[in-house]
């Protein structure tokens, strides 16, 4: 019901909305629940295990109850609290976790069932058959316990992520993070001041107290605008401040545009400040009664914030039961609002009324009525027993500190009895201080005076010096307690609503010996849900507390984690979703290649293209097979530019790769090349490549394209930390060279087509490298293989990559030759028994894969010493081999293992296992590499292939791995 | 978290890639044995308190650094070249 004339958003414009499809109106500036409210609407969700009618019970982001979704397909956004959600025009909000209506939930059979379905009902129910769970327990007890769900579609919300600094983060702005801000803002101090609510003062905004002669919302406004102004003070709404982390690091969520469809939807906020102050405030605890959960029963203090600031009264004929000064407060603001009172319950037998209402001092509420909204309750007092018509009843049990940043890094609060809960533990978080209600200290001038404090303190570490700032006038009365945390009676007493987690359930914990806090929460799961038992924790300890006779000091308290409050993992990850997901590496031939209609395969960051199709062809096997004929025919480009590249220079260059390299580059001359063998520390293979001499302290090395980070990385260890003593620098030129491979037996009249001066073989033998013009650009020429053929690689600056692409495949075009991709590439490496990392995994050494001779023993390099350990050296280790079918259709497959024919496919007679294989076309049959025991003395040997996962076995012929022209003759043609 | 790089300053963790400890500075003689080798390679201390590792910045200038942190509290307390731990022995 709407109060006329009231709420700070009295004036503000009628707002549209839909709450599962019907058209409610609201004003401007309402959460949802304050519109639903302000229509009468209490029924607002079913809970999550008993599917039991629920309403709203607070006005905050610690919400248990009012969780709605929002949107739909890609759209859908589950578990929005309703009590934070800004309603704006075309809003559709809809209720959860009941079907086929919030009124009529067939799932509502749960709470009949609930003798059942105790705490820990699972873990002893559905215990067997063990199948069974998996298939029938855990998709029933999904469908029948949850929260809203997502739409399984991709989601096309926006997110955006932002990182910020300052020297004070505060972190709330009510009295104490106002006064803090405006301190701290004076002596100079880059501020930041984050708060979650949509305008800043706290519970200023929702009390009726004054500060300094002004309405206490009017004086925050005006120190907001004082902040705002101020250049060094950021101001940041509708920001929570989600949790805190090592080095002064805090992760904050900022809603930005669920009302501008322009905007990303939320921001997830990394700032790093040098100091900060909680003033996080207080929240109010419920009090454990029969049946304290249905709809209309709320807490205190969101009676009065729907009441004062959105100027709605939850109920016609309101009651209010405490243990605390709260009952009475709330009892004056509604009558002066003009709605009724029709009772106030106080447990402390000597309340005093503070004004015209009936007062039943020492009096417990023992029950409620009202299937789909409380209609009464029943009151004991001294007297006797009598029952009260009420469609709302206020309940306070007190009030704890926001505590929850103060435990992200380990810490504990403590107990203090002053005010029956936890207060933050000194120095919980480095540099962190706390200041008013979050300390629990309550009166709006004691919260005043405290920021003023604490921000002092705060500046005087920071080296500034700490303004005077005189604290406004305020309200300074005291916090009057007296324990209650559950009252007798009969019916369940409610402590964890979002997880529907009651007294009887902690009785339960205790009697089977879940007695430690840590086991009781476990095995109800009683603060597990996503509020993380912020309203609840408290009176579950002290429930805990008394059924095992222990204080609640002894019996300690379970702590809090981040996120303060859920978190979207979309947020977190803002930006990363699709070809966000991480960088893309983009050849310069990479637009030609698209052009062609090649498809593009991943290799690391980079995008290469498998195979350049003709028209005519349907499968990617047609087109490797032609560009593998291509290429041994006539002639094939490859942009083979992903390939690391490592510029070397310095007087001891030669020494330093001798360092990092098992064999010797000292020895090799200038304008020429050499395969080079890197070995890990532990003596297994780290990568190879070539190495090109292009002058006397002057080399540049070439990577495989899944290594070149790692190699990049590692030779900046060596050079650094193991042999600062060499005069050497390394840097990655990757980026800078296009570089292709021209391969067939035509590569050389090709490049005399394109180079401004020809060269010969004479000049250019296998393994030389130098300097060439291309139109009068100046490249690099290096006159290797990997594919068996007379080939080339020829490098230019990558400016210029994309028009040497062109040229060269149209004067291969010319020749009958083309592009060539990834598939192509493989076939003519396999066919010609160079390896990649398919082969150099990790586990293999130099000797594996017929290198070991490679190892200079005239010299130490990274690897040497563990390279010779005799396990390492032993000939019973799978050594590289090739294979080929017996049969000339047999299939091999990547990944199957090998056995002696005959014997039991099974680990113990494991022989080896392969690696790499593919169709050559030059031979007209699989081949494969792979490793075999003893693979070098087997060849000719027969051995089976087994792959278990694709059903094949084929009997293959054990073979040297160099299938293909096995002198090299061609090469070096 | 942030490194302080000794080259960039303060800079935040994603741009750094962890090696392990700085005991990899000392590198064995070629001939040192088995023992020295495997020790050198395998066997590390998992302090609780102060300890000293390997950091590259990777992301960055591409130097590698020898942080000195608190494994408990997570301060981070100093860093330093390796390639001038490694030059004067110096600590971070």
């Amino acid at each position: 019901m709407r109060i006329a004339g009231r709420g700070f958003n009295r004036s503000a414009r009628a707002v549209t909305f839909t709450f599962d499809g019907q058209s409610y109106t609201g004003r401007a500036g309402d959460t949802l629940a304050a519109a639903l409210l302000a229509n009468d609407v209490r029924h607002v969700a079913r809970s999550f295990k008993y599917h039991r009618p629920r309403g709203v019970l607070t006005a905050g982001s610690e919400e248990p109850n009012a969780l709605v979704t929002v949107g739909v397909g890609p759209k859908q956004d589950p578990n929005i609290r309703a009590t934070t959600l800004e309603i704006y025009d075309g809003l559709a909000a809809r209720s959860q976790n009941a079907w086929p209506s919030l009124k009529h939930d067939a799932m509502a059979i749960n709470d009949l069932l609930s003798p059942f379905l105790s705490a820990g009902f699972y873990y002893k129910t559905f215990m067997w058959p063990k199948s069974f769970w998996e298939k029938l327990y855990e998709p029933v007890i999904r469908h029948a316990a949850g929260l809203g769900a997502l739409s399984g579609e991709t989601n096309q919300d926006t997110y955006e992520k932002a990182f910020a600094h300052c020297d004070v983060l505060i972190i709330g702005a009510g009295p104490a993070g106002i006064m803090a801000a405006l301190t701290a803002a004076r002596a100079g101090a880059d501020v930041i001041l984050a708060d979650e609510g949509t305008a800043f003062g706290g519970r200023l905004l929702c009390e009726t107290y004054d500060v300094n002669g002004r309405a206490g919302e009017e004086w925050a406004a005006q120190q907001l605008a004082r902040l705002s102004d101020m250049e060094n003070v950021r101001i940041m709404t509708r920001t929570t401040v989600t949790g805190a982390y090592d080095q002064g690091t805090f992760a904050a969520l900022e809603t930005v545009g669920s009302r501008n469809p322009h905007a990303p939807k939320e921001c997830f906020w990394r700032i790093v400040a040098k100091r900060s102050i909680l003033c996080a405030g207080a929240l109010e605890r419920p009090i454990a009664f029969p049946n304290n959960d249905r709809p209309g029963i709320m807490l205190a203090s969101a009676v009065r914030s729907y009441l004062n600031r959105f100027g709605v009264a939850p109920g016609e004929a309101v009651t209010i039961f405490a243990n605390n000064d709260d009952a009475h407060r709330t009892a004056l603001d509604l009558i002066d609002a003009g709605v009724t009172v029709a009772c106030v319950i106080d447990s402390r037998t000597d309340a005093v009324a503070l004004g015209d209402y009936r007062l039943v001092a020492g009096g417990q509420v023992i029950a409620t009525k009202g299937r789909h909204g409380l209609t009464s309750i029943t009151v004991r007092d001294a007297n006797g027993t009598h029952d009260i018509q009420t469609d709302c009843l206020a309940m306070s049990g007190g009030w704890n500190p926001t505590v929850h940043l103060t435990c992200h890094m380990n810490a504990r609060p403590t107990w203090s009895d002053d005010i029956l809960s936890f207060v933050p533990t000194d120095g919980s978080i480095p540099n962190m201080l706390v200041a008013g209600a979050a300390r629990g200290v309550f009166s709006t001038l004691g919260c005043l005076a405290d920021g003023i404090a604490v921000a002092q303190d705060t500046i005087r570490e920071l080296g500034l010096t700490a303004p005077q700032i005189d604290t406004p006038t305020a309200e300074d009365s005291a916090y009057r307690i007296e324990p209650l945390w559950q009252v007798d009676g009969k019916g369940r007493k409610w402590l964890d609503f979002q997880n529907d987690v009651h007294v009887k359930d902690i009785a339960l914990a205790v009697q089977e010996n879940f007695r430690s806090v840590e086991h009781m929460k476990r095995y109800t799961t009683q603060g597990m849900a996503t509020d993380q038992g912020k309203n609840s924790n408290v009176v579950a300890l002290a429930v805990l507390a008394d059924a095992t006779g222990r204080g609640i000091p002894e019996t300690g308290t379970t702590t809090f984690r981040p996120p303060y409050v859920p978190v979207a993992i979309a947020a977190m990850g803002a930006g990363s979703q699709g070809h966000g997901f991480a960088p893309e590496r983009h050849t310069t031939s990479h637009k030609a290649t698209l052009d062609r209609g090649a498809p593009m395969m991943e290799a690391g960051l980079w995008y290469r293209p498998s195979y350049f199709p003709k028209p005519h062809e349907t499968t990617w096997l047609e087109a490797c097979n032609r560009e593998v004929a291509m290429v041994r025919n006539h002639v094939g480009i490859c942009d083979v530019s992903t390939l690391g590249k490592i510029d070397i220079a310095g007087p001891d260059a030669a020494a330093f790769l001798d360092f990092v390299y098992c064999n010797t580059f000292s020895t090799l001359k200038e304008n020429r090349v050499r395969y080079g063998l890197m070995l890990r520390e532990d003596g297994h293979v780290m990568d190879d490549g070539t190495t090109a001499r292009l002058g006397a302290n002057h080399y540049v090395m070439t990577t495989t394209t899944a290594a070149a980070g790692q190699v990049m990385k590692h030779l900046d260890w060596v050079s650094q930390a193991l042999r600062p003593d060499l005069d050497v620098r390394v840097a990655s030129v990757t980026e800078q060279w296009a570089q292709f491979a021209v391969a067939g037996p035509k590569a050389r009249d090709l490049l005399n087509s394109v180079l401004d001066r020809p060269i010969d073989d004479e000049n250019w033998p296998f393994m030389s490298c130098g300097s060439v013009d291309i139109a009068g650009v100046q490249g690099r020429l290096f006159r290797i293989s990997f594919s068996g053929e007379h080939a080339y690689e020829i490098a230019v600056p990558s400016r210029y990559g994309a028009s040497l692409f062109r040229l060269l495949t149209a004067q291969a075009e010319a020749m009958d030759g083309g592009p060539y991709g990834m598939e192509a590439l493989n076939v003519l490496r396999i066919e010609k028994g160079f390896i990649t990392h398919g082969e150099i995994h990790g586990r293999v050494t130099a000797s594996d894969i017929g290198f070991g001779r490679m190892v200079s023993q005239k010299k130490d390099c990274i690897g040497n010493a563990m390279s010779q350990r005799p396990g390492l050296l032993d000939p019973e280790r799978e050594q590289l081999v090739g294979l080929k079918p017996v049969e000339i259709t047999g299939k091999l497959t990547a990944g199957a293992h090998l056995f002696v024919d005959g014997a039991d496919a099974v680990s113990e007679n494991d022989q080896g296992y392969v690696t790499s294989v593919c169709y050559s076309p030059t031979l007209g049959h699989d081949l494969a590499q792979a490793f075999l025991k003893d693979g070098p003395n087997r060849h000719g040997d027969h051995i089976l292939l087994v792959d278990h996962l694709r059903d094949v076995q084929t009997l293959c012929e054990v073979c040297h791995p160099v299938f293909f022209d096995p002198t090299g003759g061609l090469a070096r043609g | 978290m942030r490194l302080p790089c000794p080259l960039c300053g303060d800079r935040d963790r994603r741009e750094f890639y962890y090696q392990g400890h700085a005991v990899m500075l000392e590198r064995p003689l070629r001939d040192a044995g088995a023992n020295a080798w495997d020790d050198y390679l395998h066997n590390r201390d998992n302090p609780a308190g102060e300890t000293r590792d390997l950091w590259h910045h990777e992301a960055g200038c591409g130097a590698w650094i020898v942080v000195t942190r608190n494994t408990v509290t997570h301060e981070v307390l100093g860093a330093i070249l390796a390639e001038n731990a490694k030059k004067t022995g110096a600590q971070a």
